[in-house]
């Protein structure tokens, strides 16, 4: 490893291609943190968005007028604003009126940190447009097949859950491929409240070293990687999930 | 042909340079002829340089500034610039001088021509609330301190004290993160730090470690112009024997820094 290292720092000092989050130990660390911050934000995100797709979708379904409602609230709240706008809300606006916590050093702080504020805060951005995803999916799904269950004396939640949904989830993984890619991509925003995700720590490192250039060419090739990977993901699961004849 | 082109390219540059250097006349002539002297000062950097409730500028800058005036006997003008503009202003003549909290870098001194001696100084400290008592930099360790990003002592604060750095984009942000107890301490220049712990609302706050990373500000005139920089030399060594800089602090309220009292004794 030393090896690779070493020739990276060489190719700084003859060519001035200055990677420092590969030989620098320090750089490295922080890199690799910001990597994995990234990834696990993602993660977080990607799992709640999907489940409050879910459950929106069929709350927005109710019989009862007020969920409905409340529901669609929710959807014209959180897909009309900017997402930067509700990371600073929850921040700055949310964060300090809720009750505060005894810190480790003695004071005290609020009750969720800015990880938090990210995770929550893009799930539900996400989910806003899930919700709205799903709803198309469960539309896509014949009123007949719906009338069928009825008759052999489902329930809505089980008609929803072993009949529209599965079905709803084929038609729906493509938008919501392009929904989950840009949410991966908005957790870049992140860094405007302090996560120390992959932007946050490649600008700490090029207002170090002034290298901004090769640092964005990394940003780039790294958001392209990780998207990538996701996108592969899911076309995987598209394949898997198909069924002959339908969608 | 290649090598014709790249002749008359030297040539063309030469004689270029020959007749700016030739067609600019001395600055301190200019602002005779004038009769003010422009100065670029900072006017959101209290007590150095910021508005007063009437929004004219004032400050420790302004005053440097005004003793300049008083000597050549102009009138003076403030141009009130910010970090990422100053020397550009400078540059392209829309300013004759500038006091404007710049460290004095190498690199700077490419751009334009920051005067010896040096006339001020800072250094990094943290702003943190009395209560917790701090009193090293090792206090930091595994703390979460705020900070701006792109600020140079971010990563010698994380790896020397290993303070987590919680960094963002502008002092708005830090200084409210700090407020509500996301950071325990905030990091950043100490002059603007001691103008904080000034302000009423931040009573509960201090500065309480000891500065690090000991910068100096260096004033600027244009590049070329070495009888200004010359005059500005012999006026920053007299601000340093007379004191006039101690005194300066005194009244915006800075207690004296080592700096400037180390100056004072040196040329006194």
């Amino acid at each position: 490893m030393d090896f690779i290292f070493e020739w990276f720092r060489t190719l700084y000092s003859e060519t001035g291609v200055n990677l420092p989050f590969i030989y620098d130990e320090y750089d490295r660390k922080r890199m690799a943190e910001g990597l994995l911050t990234t990834i696990w934000l993602s993660l977080i995100c990607l799992f709640f968005s999907i489940i409050i797709g879910v459950i929106g979708a069929w709350l927005q379904g109710s019989s009862l007028k007020w969920t409905r409602r409340i529901v669609n609230g929710y959807i014209q709240l959180f897909r009309n604003t900017p997402p930067l706008v509700q990371l600073y809300f929850f921040y700055f606006a949310i964060g300090t009126l809720l009750p505060r916590v005894e810190n480790d050093w003695g004071g005290t702080s609020p009750m969720l940190g800015s990880f938090a504020w990210a995770a929550i805060s893009l799930s539900f951005f996400a989910g806003a447009f899930n919700v709205e995803i799903f709803r198309s999916g469960i539309e896509a799904v014949p009123k007949s097949t719906v009338e069928a269950a009825e008759a052999l004396g489902f329930s809505r939640l089980q008609i929803y859950r072993d009949i529209t949904l599965p079905l709803a989830f084929r038609v729906v993984i493509p938008a919501m491929n392009n929904n989950l890619v840009n949410l991966v991509k908005t957790t870049t925003l992140a860094y405007a409240i302090a996560v120390p995700e992959m932007l946050y720590e490649a600008n700490q490192i090029w207002s170090d070293n002034v290298n901004v250039t090769e640092m964005m060419i990394f940003l780039l090739l790294a958001y392209f990687v990780l998207v990538g990977v996701l996108v592969a993901g899911m076309n995987k699961w598209e394949r898997a999930m198909k069924i002959p004849g339908f969608g | 042909m290649k090598f014709k082109i790249l002749k008359t390219i030297a040539v063309t540059a030469l004689i270029s340079s020959v007749s700016v250097t030739a067609g600019i006349a001395d600055i301190l002539d200019t602002i005779k002829e004038r009769g003010t002297l422009i100065v670029g000062v900072k006017a959101d950097y209290k007590p150095y340089g910021f508005l007063d409730s009437s929004g004219t500028v004032i400050g420790l800058e302004p005053d440097l500034a005004q003793d300049v005036a008083d000597k050549l006997g102009v009138a003076i003008e403030y141009v009130p610039v910010v970090s990422s503009n100053r020397m550009q202003f400078l540059e392209q003549g829309k300013i004759d001088l500038m006091i404007a909290t710049m460290t004095d870098k190498p690199d700077r001194r490419k751009v334009v021509q920051i005067v010896d001696p040096n006339y001020y100084s800072s250094g990094t400290n943290v702003l943190a609330l009395k209560s917790l008592g701090l009193k090293d930099w090792n206090d930091l360790n595994g703390k979460p301190v705020c900070g701006i990003q792109g600020a140079f002592y971010n990563k010698a604060t994380s790896q020397n004290y290993g303070a987590e750095i919680v960094a963002f984009k502008g002092t708005a942000e830090a200084y409210s993160a700090l407020k509500a107890g996301n950071c325990a301490a905030f990091v950043y220049d100490d002059s603007a730090i001691v103008a904080k712990t000034n302000d009423p609302a931040w009573s509960d706050y201090e500065m309480p470690l000891a500065t690090i990373d000991d910068a100096p500000w260096g004033l600027a005139v244009g590049l070329g112009e070495d009888n200004f920089a010359a005059l500005m030399s012999e006026m920053i060594t007299g601000w340093h024997k007379s004191g006039r800089i101690l005194e300066l602090e005194k009244k915006w309220g800075v207690t004296n820094t080592p700096f400037a009292k180390e100056m004072h004794d040196k040329y006194k």
